[in-house]
């Protein structure tokens, strides 16, 4: 396609002055954005008020160094699977099967390393391989063959947890070799002087803030060269200090401990290289256009098909991610793993502003969703609730956030 | 002759900023079968719909009286307890249901909330019989055709007590057998007393089942004719349907400065296409037609004429089945299998439903807008935003959509305002040749200005497009060449000179033995 035919048609105005927009149209924008993000900042504020009343009830135990390092540890898992469920979610669809893929991988894991003393590096490699394949598999089902995904992945919890029981006959395997086990409760390596904090972690945590400050510069620079309207100076300043003041309260607490877990690491690559995907790239833009509108993405040129199928091999591939993190933590493969965490990663994508009919949801709501989630567990945990009730209440937040929601739709009239 | 069995005085029915029924009023005779004529979106739909309760009293106004008696339904169960029933263009029956079930649905032979299978089985296939249909009353409503179909929607009016029957355009989804067997069980119920509304454009139809005819245009009543009279011609029902004032303004058309002897932009030849599901049906039937650069060209036609089956499965084969003929660009044949190699041949589709097959009503402007070109403001499969946002934005102003950002859902435009998003995005892909289905229904005359406007422009930067219709003055007022379809023909071709209002409803309106 021709593209000079293009640039004529719109003959974009070149709009006057550049640079801040007049107060009052500010002042519409911010609220307007509020609005359209109401479910997301809704969930952040719901978020920071749990956090705020398990510190309370708990007397600051939850927010003890050694608790935050456990409840990363604890929730990764569920949050690797939140992110490949909130894509598949949004395209339309659902995975009931990641808990048994999980657990097949970690199953598989252990029958590399442990009977065949296949070296570490390799058995990742090999089980991140089978998971993706795995996906794929049911991803072909769905996409091609026009199976519906509930059906294929029920299917594929039942299949994959039959897997899992055939591979370890039924029995715990373990332990693991070391360099595995590091995946899910390893640290980074202390280091340099002694400060009591943990070196690396605070030069992490460093990095991660220049990082950030210059991304966010150079993006407003990048808009102002576009002519496009930006945030008033003070108010992007007021957006940078918050930033890297939630950066600097994590890294302190985590540095206070035993560092960053290597986990975290993988996690927070996850949440940024996926956060990236679904908001830039055109793969990412295709999975909102198949979930909102699948008839208009289609007479649109986009390769449903392809589509479907690639989000499906990507689920299997963070299922088996998580499987690897889970035998890794447990230091054994076991068939009861992952019981479950399908659920856990449905309810953290809805929670984190999925919708049911799909085209709607983010990767960063996915984590919310998770930790709201996981906070929840830690807390009454904490507090010696027993399992019986954190399942109520799991069960009545999940009902909450979904019917705050709706509630809040009807209100506006869309 | 028998008195009034319905007299509709004086319908006024107004939708927020559109008055759909600005002064209808219409008598039918007991005993009769009345059709009412009229151009698409003339008020015929609307006007079924008051009598039948879909729009309930106090939602229009004027009067509605049913054997003498003044009628106030507040819904459908209402006007059907007092025997009117409406069969509406869309078939209202659950497909993996039976016949007797669908035929007794809502209405069972039932007591204390048990069905009384072997009352309903008997009452089922005395109401088939009826019908004409042979069908066990067991069959699944999914394992019979569109035509028995329509006919066990006339069992289940029956089954209501039916005394006036209303079909809304019963034969435009069935081929002639099934239409024929239809009309002919039309006149046996008119000999058991049933009367019959039949609303239908098809005028050899009407000749063969109507007593009278009432004609509809702009939402009032031109005039009722008798069929049988040697008044009523073709002609006068033709002239009837159309004989609107040119009250919509086109722009000045700006001339395309390239030559015109090359080969077409598009030329598809001996184009036919068979129903998705009905597959022996053929919806597009060997059509033929070019449209060059620089040119606009029209394709008229009513409803079920296979227009938009046409543009669609051209575009990337997204319409029916065992589409068969060649497409050709500047001369070459093309391959359009699928709707990416239809964009990447420089050819777009925007389409007559934007709501469904256009747009993606939860997401932004922008996004929607650079949909069909993501890789236009993309890097390495990498979107940039800020560069997405400048085009978008460029629109925004370009087209003059009223939204306070292009961060605006979609959802939240006027109709308007939607479709020159739709315009925006096939814009956007800079394709050269336009396929632009019914690119104005349902706005209002500023934006539909507007957009006659964008494709004036188009048309001068030298693309070709195809504008496909149902109102007659847009395209007398904006094309170079019109086409005409009936029943999946084409049926005429009109240079700008040579057509009218009159020409093109008289093509418009045959039928296929007419055309042979």
């Amino acid at each position: 396609m021709s593209t000079d035919v293009t640039a004529k048609t719109p003959a974009p105005a070149p709009p006057g002055k550049s640079g801040s927009a007049s107060g009052e149209n500010l002042l519409q924008l911010m609220l307007d954005g509020l609005r359209r993000n109401m479910r997301q900042y809704g969930m952040l504020i719901a978020l920071g008020l749990i956090v705020a009343l398990f510190a309370v009830w708990t007397d600051g135990d939850l927010l003890l160094p050694r608790n935050v390092s456990n409840l990363v540890l604890q929730n990764s898992y569920v949050l690797i699977l939140a992110i490949g469920m909130m894509l598949v979610i949004i395209a339309g669809h659902i995975d009931l099967s990641v808990g048994s893929v999980t657990a097949f991988v970690g199953a598989f894991a252990a029958v590399l390393t442990v009977q065949h003393d296949v070296a570490w590096p390799l058995a990742v490699v090999l089980c991140l391989v089978v998971g993706a394949g795995a996906g794929a598999a049911q991803g072909f089902l769905i996409a091609y063959l026009g199976i519906p995904s509930f059906i294929v992945t029920l299917a594929g919890m039942l299949v994959f947890r039959g897997f899992t029981e055939i591979l370890l006959e039924g029995q715990t395997l373990g332990p693991f070799p070391g360099g595995l086990q590091k995946i899910g409760n390893g640290f980074l390596p202390e280091t340099g002087p002694e400060t009591n904090y943990h070196n690396i972690t605070l030069l992490l945590g460093l990095a991660l803030i220049v990082f950030v400050v210059l991304q966010e510069v150079r993006d407003r620079k990048r808009q102002q060269e576009f002519s496009l309207d930006v945030l008033p100076r003070n108010i992007f300043l007021l957006k940078l200090v918050s930033i890297v003041a939630a950066i600097l309260v994590v890294t302190m607490l985590l540095a206070s401990y035993k560092g960053a877990p290597i986990v975290l690491l993988i996690l927070g690559g996850l949440v940024v290289g996926y956060g990236y995907l679904m908001r830039n790239s055109i793969f990412g833009r295709h999975i909102y256009a198949i979930g909102g509108n699948l008839p208009a993405a289609k007479l649109s040129g986009v390769k449903d098909k392809k589509v479907t199928f690639l989000v499906f091999l990507n689920m299997g591939a963070l299922a088996a991610l998580a499987g690897l993190a889970i035998a890794a933590r447990l230091n054994a493969a076991s068939p009861k793993a992952g019981l479950n965490y399908e659920l856990e990663a449905i309810a953290s994508a809805f929670i984190g502003g999925a919708s049911m009919s799909g085209g709607v949801g983010t990767v960063l709501g996915a984590i919310i969703g998770g930790l709201v989630l996981g906070v929840l567990n830690n807390g009454m945990n904490l507090l010696s609730v027993g399992s019986d009730w954190q399942q109520v209440i799991k069960g009545l937040a999940l009902l909450a956030a979904v019917g705050f929601d709706v509630w809040n739709k009807r209100k506006s009239g869309s | 002759m028998a008195g009034p069995v319905l007299e509709m005085r004086s319908i006024v029915k107004t939708f927020p900023g559109v008055k759909a029924l600005s002064d209808v009023t219409l008598t039918v005779r007991q005993g009769e079968v009345h059709a009412i004529c009229g151009e698409n979106g003339a008020g015929k739909s609307t006007l079924m719909k008051v009598l039948s309760g879909v729009h309930p009293h106090g939602t229009y106004e004027g009067e509605i009286l049913f054997e003498g008696e003044v009628c106030e339904f507040k819904d459908i169960r209402a006007s059907e307890a007092r025997g009117i029933v409406i069969i509406h263009q869309e078939l209202a029956l659950v497909p993996y249901l039976s016949l007797a079930e669908n035929i007794f649905l809502g209405n069972e032979h039932a007591s204390r909330g048990l069905i009384d299978w072997r009352e309903t089985l008997r009452h089922a296939s005395e109401l088939l019989r009826r019908v004409g249909l042979s069908e066990h009353p067991e069959t699944r409503v999914a394992d019979i055709g569109v035509g028995k179909q329509q006919l066990v929607e006339i069992a289940k009016a029956l089954s209501k007590k039916v005394k006036l029957l209303i079909l809304d355009e019963p034969t435009a989804a069935l081929n002639d057998e099934d239409s024929g067997k239809l009309l002919d069980l039309i006149l046996e119920l008119k000999k058991q007393g049933i009367t019959s509304i039949i609303i239908s454009h098809k005028l050899n139809e009407i000749r063969k089942v109507a007593d009278s005819v009432t004609i509809i245009r702009d939402g009032k009543t031109i005039e009722t004719l008798d069929v049988k009279s040697a008044e009523t011609t073709e002609d006068r029902i033709i002239s009837g349907m159309v004989g609107r004032d040119l009250d919509h303004r086109f722009p000045e058309r700006t001339a395309y400065e390239g030559e015109s002897d090359a080969a077409p932009a598009l030329e598809i030849r001996d184009w036919t296409v068979h129903h998705p599901i009905d597959q022996q049906r053929k919806v597009v039937d060997d059509v033929s037609i070019h449209v060059r650069r620089g040119e606009i060209v029209g394709i008229a036609g009513l409803m079920g004429a296979g227009r938009t089956e046409l543009a669609m499965s051209v575009f990337g084969r997204s319409y029916g089945r065992h589409a068969a003929g060649t497409v050709l660009k500047d001369g070459k044949e093309i391959r359009t299998k699928s709707v990416a190699e239809a964009v990447d041949h420089g050819i777009a589709y925007v389409t007559e439903d934007r709501k469904h097959y256009g747009l993606n009503l939860i997401d932004t402007i922008n996004r929607n807008i650079s949909l069909s070109a993501l890789n236009k403001v993309a890097r390495r499969g990498v979107v940039d935003e800020h560069e997405e946002r400048q085009v978008a934005e460029g629109f925004r102003k370009s087209m003059n959509i009223k939204a306070p950002t292009v961060f605006e859902p979609v959802g939240k435009l006027s109709g308007g305002n939607q479709q020159k998003v739709v315009l925006s995005k096939w814009i956007f892909a800079g394709p050269e040749v336009l396929i632009l289905d019914e690119p104005t229904r349902g706005i209002d005359v500023g934006a539909k200005y507007e957009i006659y406007t964008v494709i004036d422009q188009l048309a001068a930067q030298g693309k070709a497009v195809v504008f496909i219709s149902s109102e007659l003055p847009e395209l007398l007022g904006m094309c170079d060449r019109i086409y005409t379809m009936a029943a999946g023909r084409l049926t005429g071709e009109f240079s700008r000179a040579e057509a009218s209002q009159e020409s093109l409803m008289r093509q418009m309106t045959k039928d296929k033995e007419v055309t042979r």
